[in-house]
């Protein structure tokens, strides 16, 4: 078993192996995984090209207003303008640096061709976003540190398709999961239930207490839906012991947790906001325990309570070991998971190091198919090519994966076998033969599939390559056989 | 969601799935070569399971609007009485949503039921049980490896062919409530217009006999689908707008209607979607029992704008599908479900939150349609249920079994412990098909 831990370490707990990479490791494979433990630092992902959300909420609602302020104006000149043959004054083609700039100009500005369209400046910072979390998944020397990304951006999820929060996502991502993936569930919990993506994304942002300042002049209310899935897909389980009434009175309890707006003055816009006048007043009861109302501190003690909570020390395991192991992990493991969880206070390096010190992590028989988006850059690292990312996001798109739109707040599905819908397995052929094209027309598959997967070739998969009519079709064949489909 | 069977950690997992891809590859082989078997005198049924993920709200599609308690619990989401934007009418208490004038017609042929005030067993409030437990067909949040829909598809009787036919589903994820033991197919568009190396296919088709028969299966079944696909003629043409002619001639009431909103990008995908599905349901020797999904009906915030597009991209997608089924639609049922319905009052940010009982469609050319199929329990602080949604008064699983019986076939016993399992006391609903 030993030999095969190497690639287990670069399969199961990675992206898919580089080429050499299995070598490389094999003196070592669990040193090499939980090195990556011992850089936290290196899980954030910062560049000049990449906005922080506030910046990019703040282009976005400031061209909005500006596109409903000059169509106002428009509105009476349109007719005119249009007899007289002039096109429609639009513009798409504009940088994120001018809209930044002319956030200054306010909403009285006519969109001449320099202020660019909401919609765009959204999926331009998607765009940029996804270029980089795919850059660093397909150059990463710490694969497993990116994997944990991915599994609590899953576990926390947001979803790209709702309003602005396409803009946000990537910035969600590198703002609230990964400076906390080797740190503390409690400060990755706060940290995430106050951002501004998941605030709008699960309607907090709007949510008002009936009986606050706000509420009682505007007759409008609570929306539950961020405090059900904090409880239900965040922290305790469905099963975690909450009712209808928990769920209500957390939602009463954080009221207020809102986005700060542009024309506020002063608060700093497009960062978390506790809004007093929309706060429901009076203190509540959560799972039994009461909570002061008054401002953000009740929402946050009882935040820190529901990290602490013994049902979600049982969900994190369970969710985890099913992430990385199987949909149906061996039951020593989830203990051991949801002790250390427990004893340290939700300390996630020592979760992650648990999982990964433990022998039945390695021992399961490789069940999962990989996801979409793992097979892809699995397939990329393997053959050390550089699909562009427009390319790999409509791929993982027609796949059933499109990158930051779960179908729903409880993520991906985490089935073993959730990915091997028929055509969905076709579909990597064809990806298997595109990659196999652009592989240089010198190398040798056999070495390649060697070199890649090695120990865990079975007889049968080593002959089907060495047969192969062809070296693309040998590099098809490696591509899809389960030893690499399958992690 | 659970392991699927196949993957069993047990001795003789391997040993049932081959078996089950025997079968499947029997089927398939089969599907295509055998003539048409529409047998004089014979019904050829067809099936097609809608999911609406998100928990669409009852109220909002088909409003009752003659309920005493309506306009006060639904405050500015609720349909004006007449005028602009007022609901099309179904009878004396319901109305539709004006961004559904096709599903209106097909109400006034007599081609389209809805099943009010309707829920599965679930009472709890979470999208994700509740989609499991509307999906599995059990009574309560369980076991999650097959689906109801997948069991039916097994319980089949096989007269008059050699083998039911596979399952479709339309997307690139099979759902709960197709996953299961009977074979299924997955349509999903290419991602690369190359043509698969048949030689590439068989290499692969054999390491895969010989070491994975889960990857064998799913493989097989997604070449021979790739084949069917590339061999059949263009797309139905794809209609654009809700507000066109419908079948029928549009109804005087419908006109009255204000013009649905034209889809836009993410509701041009139900409708794209719908032809799809239509395409293979009506080959005459194609797929008999197909499921889709649309997502997105979790109104929690401003409801009225964005359910209404949602909506008007669902009667699209229904305009698409009963055009397309062409001479087939008068054999079809569309079931159109979703995991339970909306608070009945607003909430605070002009959205509903998770409730209980809601609609559910049943469409087709196979339906006894034209009216609303009801006991209407009311809108009353009373006879709210827990006080804040409308109350469950039907058992889902009765109007799913009425069609299964009745439409499909099944026996009741095949319904009460294999399709449905632990739900003798929940009788099939009659009356709903002929």
């Amino acid at each position: 078993m030993a030999a095969l831990d190497a690639v287990t370490a670069l399969r199961r707990f990675g992206l898919g192996a580089r080429p050499g990479d299995v070598k490389r490791i094999a003196s070592d494979p669990r040193g090499f995984v939980l090195a990556a433990l011992e850089s936290p630092e290196a899980a954030r992902l910062d560049s000049a090209d990449l906005e922080p959300s506030h910046v990019v909420f703040v282009e976005q609602r400031t061209a909005r207003i500006a596109l409903k302020a000059a169509r106002e104006a428009d509105a009476g000149a349109a007719a005119t303008a249009r007899s007289a043959g002039l096109a429609r004054p639009m513009s798409g083609e504009a940088g994120p640096g001018d809209a930044a700039r002319m956030g200054a100009g306010g909403p009285g500005m006519r969109p001449g061709g320099e202020t660019p369209k909401p919609g765009a400046l959204m999926r331009e910072a998607f765009r940029d976003e996804a270029a980089a979390r795919l850059q660093r998944a397909l150059t990463t020397d710490s694969p497993f540190l990116e994997r944990l990304v991915m599994f609590w951006s899953g576990h926390f999820c947001v979803a790209a398709n709702k309003g602005p929060v396409r803009g946000l996502a990537g910035a969600y991502e590198r703002e609230a999961i990964r400076p906390h993936v080797l740190g503390r569930f409690g400060d990755m919990l706060k940290s995430v239930e106050q951002h501004p993506a998941m605030l709008i994304y699960l309607d907090n942002a709007q949510s008002i207490g009936p009986g606050s300042q706000a509420g009682m002049r505007q007759r409008k209310g609570l929306n539950e839906n961020l405090a059900r899935e904090t409880l239900e897909l965040h922290t305790l389980g469905v099963d975690g012991g909450y009712s209808q009434a928990d769920v209500t009175n957390l939602a009463r309890l954080i009221t207020g947790w809102t986005v700060g707006g542009i024309n506020q003055g002063k608060v700093e816009p497009g960062r978390f906001l506790f809004a007093p006048a929309r706060h429901e007043p009076g203190a509540v009861t959560v799972l039994g325990r009461r909570y002061d109302g008054a401002g953000a501190s009740g929402g946050e003690a009882c935040l820190a309570d529901l990290a602490r909570h013994p049902s979600t020390a049982r969900h994190i395991a369970r969710r985890l070991a099913r992430h990385f192991v199987s949909a149906d992990p061996p039951p020593a493991l989830v203990a051991r998971l949801e002790a250390s969880f427990r004893d340290t206070g939700g300390d996630l390096g020592a979760l992650a190091r648990t999982l990964v010190t433990s022998s039945e992590a390695w021992d399961a028989a490789p069940r999962k198919v990989t996801p979409p988006y793992d097979y892809l850059v699995a397939v990329a690292r393997g053959l050390a090519l550089e699909p562009p990312p427009p390319e790999l996001l409509r791929v993982m798109a027609a796949l059933g994966q499109p990158l930051w739109q779960p179908p729903s707040p409880a993520g991906w599905p985490d089935a073993d076998d959730a990915w091997t819908a028929p055509s969905s397995i076709r579909e990597r052929l064809r990806i298997a033969e595109r990659a196999a094209r652009m592989v240089d027309r010198m190398a040798d598959p056999r070495a390649v599939a060697d070199d890649l997967l090695g120990p865990a070739l079975s007889a049968a998969t080593r002959q089907a390559i060495a047969r192969a009519e062809t070296r693309a079709q040998g590099f098809e064949i490696m591509a899809m056989a389960p030893e690499f489909l399958r992690r | 969601m659970g392991a699927s069977s196949r993957f069993a950690a047990d001795g003789c997992a391997a040993d049932l799935s081959r078996r089950h891809l025997l079968r499947g590859a029997a089927s398939l082989a089969l599907w295509g070569l055998l003539p048409g078997r529409s047998i004089a005198g014979t019904r050829d049924p067809r099936l097609l399971v809608v999911v609406l993920r998100g928990a669409l709200d009852g109220l909002a599609l088909a409003a009752p609007v003659g309920d005493p308690d309506y306009e006060r619990l639904r405050g500015l989401l609720a349909l004006p009485r007449d005028g602009a934007g007022a609901g099309l009418p179904l009878d004396v208490l319901f109305a539709l949503n004006p961004a559904m004038p096709t599903l209106h017609a097909l109400y006034q042929r007599r081609e389209a039921l809805v099943v009010h005030a309707v829920a599965t067993p679930y009472r709890a409030r979470s999208h994700f049980d509740g989609q499991d437990v509307l999906e599995s067909g059990l009574p309560g949040v369980g076991r999650l490896t097959d689906g109801w829909l997948n069991r039916a598809l097994s319980a089949l009787p096989v007269a008059g062919r050699a083998a039911p036919q596979p399952g479709l589903v339309i997307g690139a994820v099979v759902p709960l409530v197709m996953r299961g033991a009977a074979p299924v197919l997955t349509w999903s568009p290419k991602v690369y217009g190359l043509p698969l190396a048949h030689s590439t296919a068989a290499r692969l088709m054999d390491l895969y006999a010989a070491q994975d028969p889960g990857l064998a299966s799913a493989f097989a079944k997604g070449l021979e689908i790739d084949r069917v696909g590339d061999g059949m003629a263009a797309a139905p043409a794809i209609t654009g707008t809700a507000a066109g002619p419908v079948v029928a001639p549009q109804p005087a009431t419908a006109a009255r209607a204000q013009p649905a909103a034209k889809p836009s990008a993410p509701f041009r995908a139900f409708i794209e979607t719908a032809a799809t599905a239509a395409r293979f349901m009506s080959k005459p020797d194609g797929p008999r029992i197909g499921v889709l999904n649309f997502d997105g009906w979790d109104t929690h915030a401003n409801e009225g704008g964005g359910l209404t597009n949602r909506l008007a991209g669902l009667d699209a997608a229904i305009k698409t599908y009963s055009e397309g089924m062409g001479a087939a639609w008068k054999e079809t049922v569309v079931v159109m479900v979703t995991e339970f319905g909306r608070t009945a009052a607003v909430n605070g940010t002009a959205g509903t939150d998770h409730g209980t009982a809601t609609v559910a469609l049943l469409l087709g050319g196979g339906v006894k349609g034209g009216r609303v199929l009801t006991d209407w329990p009311g809108l009353a602080p009373k006879a709210l249920h827990e006080g804040r949604d409308l109350a469950p008064t039907l058992d889902l699983r009765a109007v799913l079994k009425g069609v299964l019986k009745d439409h499909v076939g099944l026996g009741d016993t095949a319904l009460a412990e294999q399709v449905f399992p632990d739900s003798t006391s929940v009788g099939a609903s009659r009356d709903l098909i002929g």
